[in-house]
């Protein structure tokens, strides 16, 4: 009870534990508030790859049918965001046709609302069980950034525990704003290929938040206590032009 | 099983190298025979290995799987971005440098003339020999490399000029130095800057098309895939350890991967598929040069067509529609 009540982070050590998509969305955002969107989607086998046919149908036995990615809106202190939320439970929150599809319209529906958006990343990387698809992705949520950027709307990130490899090298690492919990391991290449790969021996802290902090990738890390708050403030000062500019909403 | 299966392109090849090791010797022994007879002979018995070597060649090359396309996108003797631009463009002047620290030797480009018109090229660059490998860091660019493109691109839509990448790696660079550099933020603000672009941009997937490596210079309008190129979320290696725990059953993977030109043109990833020359392009890179270049002309033009803004809503609207999904309204 006194670990949920101190939002799953260690109270001896300060470890911020991984929460599910469902838990993050009711700890960040004013209660009641999410709306999801786009329920509809589901990853189907394009590649016939050896045993995801077999998993997606076991997740979704489970009722695990949002695939890695949860979107919709959601308020934040009162103010209206597009979200999207990645469910590292799901096959390693990774991205696949249905986490790019939702990411991009959660960038979409940020310049739809004409509001902030606001994605929490927890991801292994790019799901290679549906081939180049999934490659593709990387430069479909991109592409959906680059035109968040064209209409002005902020975008903001959040680097849970894990960020890597094709979700860091695509619609992570080019928010306006990048947010990481405590330790969350960041990085592009799996540990393992990099110190096989690795020039020189690797720094204790290689690939936490600790690390891409000191070498200027991401702005601040911020406990999860104080999450919410940060994210409220950015979302107020950074749109803020959006809401002058229009009236009502 | 996997013993029997070549892990080189050298050593799928061995049989076609020992025959052409063997006729080589033979029009060597027929230029020194002076005996007329004697060398007639010698003539003829190359001209029956060579029309046997041809038939070899052919049927080799001819129904390639999906591993062997692994081995010949990844042989050593295969074209090289270097290669194509010396053989296709005109007056290349390679720039270097992110201006920020580093210069990256496995990304080169620059300004060049392509089909009498001013163009940026640019592509990754691999090493033929051991010190040219290292210089080249196999081909695996570091956060330096995607930023000296980011450059490039900068100045092709500064100056209106079409864009044409070459795209041939393994993978990014994943060391210790390339992720303190911020590998991924590099790889995603190269991708960020060709969604940018107004000008017409052209890729053509020349030999490895290694993940997020490849795909952070090859969001163009155009992407064009060689006949044996390779094109995969990962590595066939690493694939099969991730699944089975099991490098070597890479040959597997690169299958359930479907990484070769045929598989991405149906999964409408790519554009077209661009023929080789019988026994791929190491066999005759001048054929395969001009197979490329009436390729990219003809897509070049097509760009050239469609105003600024419209390239830059095309190549949005390509990237958007990619990927395989169910959807219930």
């Amino acid at each position: 009870m006194e670990f949920e009540q101190n939002l799953r982070v260690c109270q001896h050590c300060q470890h911020h534990h991984r929460l599910t998509a469902q838990i993050r969305i009711d700890w960040t955002f004013d209660e009641n508030s999410f709306v999801e969107h786009d329920t509809g989607l589901s990853s189907v086998d394009p590649l016939s790859f050896p045993d995801y046919g077999k998993k997606l149908e076991q997740m979704q036995a489970k009722g695990e049918t949002h695939d890695s990615v949860l979107s919709g809106t959601a308020t934040i202190e009162g103010l209206r965001v597009s979200t999207a939320v990645c469910d590292f439970a799901f096959i390693g929150g990774s991205m696949g046709s249905v986490a790019g599809e939702k990411i991009t319209r959660a960038l979409e529906r940020g310049i739809d609302l004409r509001c902030p958006v606001v994605i929490f990343c927890a991801s292994g990387g790019a799901r290679m069980q549906e081939g180049l698809l999934s490659l593709m992705q990387m430069a479909k949520t991109t592409g959906a950034v680059e035109r968040c950027r064209a209409e002005g709307i902020p975008y903001i990130a959040v680097f849970t525990d894990p960020t890597m490899a094709g979700v860091l090298a695509s619609y992570a690492s080019v928010a306006d704003v990048i947010i990481a919990e405590p330790k969350a391991l960041v990085g592009f290449a799996g540990l393992r290929v990099s110190k096989q790969a690795g020039v020189g021996k690797v720094p204790d802290d290689f690939q936490t938040a600790e690390y891409v902090l000191k070498h200027g990738m991401i702005d601040r890390i911020v406990s999860r206590k104080e999450l919410r708050a940060t994210l409220a403030g950015l979302v107020r000062t950074l749109g803020g032009h959006l809401l002058h500019s229009e009236a009502g909403a | 099983m996997a013993k029997d299966i070549a892990k080189t392109h050298k050593e799928w090849e061995k049989p076609l190298l020992e025959l052409e090791d063997t006729i080589a010797k033979l029009r060597e022994a027929a230029r020194r025979e002076a005996d007329p007879v004697k060398q007639a002979n010698y003539i003829e018995k190359a001209e029956t290995y060579q029309e046997q070597c041809n038939r070899y060649v052919k049927l080799m090359y001819s129904n390639l799987g999906d591993w062997e396309k692994v081995l010949v996108a990844r042989a050593e003797k295969r074209p090289y971005t270097l290669d194509y631009i010396q053989s296709i463009f005109n007056g290349f002047i390679e720039l270097q440098g992110d201006r920020n620290g580093f210069n990256d030797n496995a990304i080169v480009g620059g300004p060049a003339e392509f089909n009498g018109r001013p163009v940026i090229v640019l592509g990754h660059q691999k090493g033929r020999n051991i010190q040219d490998r290292q210089m080249r860091n196999f081909g695996m660019a570091k956060p330096e490399g995607y930023r000296k493109a980011i450059r490039l691109f900068e100045m092709a839509e500064r100056f209106r000029m079409p864009v044409i990448s070459f795209v041939d790696t393994p993978a990014a660079d994943p060391g210790v130095e390339s992720e303190s550099r911020g590998i991924s933020e590099a790889i995603a603000a190269a991708m960020l800057k060709m969604f940018q672009l107004t000008v017409p941009t052209v890729s053509v997937i020349i030999g490895e098309g290694g993940s997020g490596g490849a795909i952070g210079i090859a969001v163009s309008n155009r992407v064009l895939m060689l006949e044996h190129a390779v094109y995969s979320v990962i590595p066939p290696e690493g694939c099969a350890a991730i699944l089975w725990r099991a490098p070597e059953r890479a040959p597997e993977a690169a299958e359930a991967l479907q990484i070769t030109a045929k598989s991405a043109l149906s999964l409408g990833i790519i554009d077209e598929i661009v023929s080789e020359p019988e026994g791929a392009a190491h066999r005759d890179p001048a054929g395969a040069s001009d197979l490329i270049k009436e390729a990219v002309v003809r897509h070049l033009n097509e760009l050239l067509k469609l105003s600024p803004a419209e390239l830059h809503a095309d190549r949005h609207a390509k990237f958007r529609k990619l990927g395989k999904f169910a959807e219930l309204l």
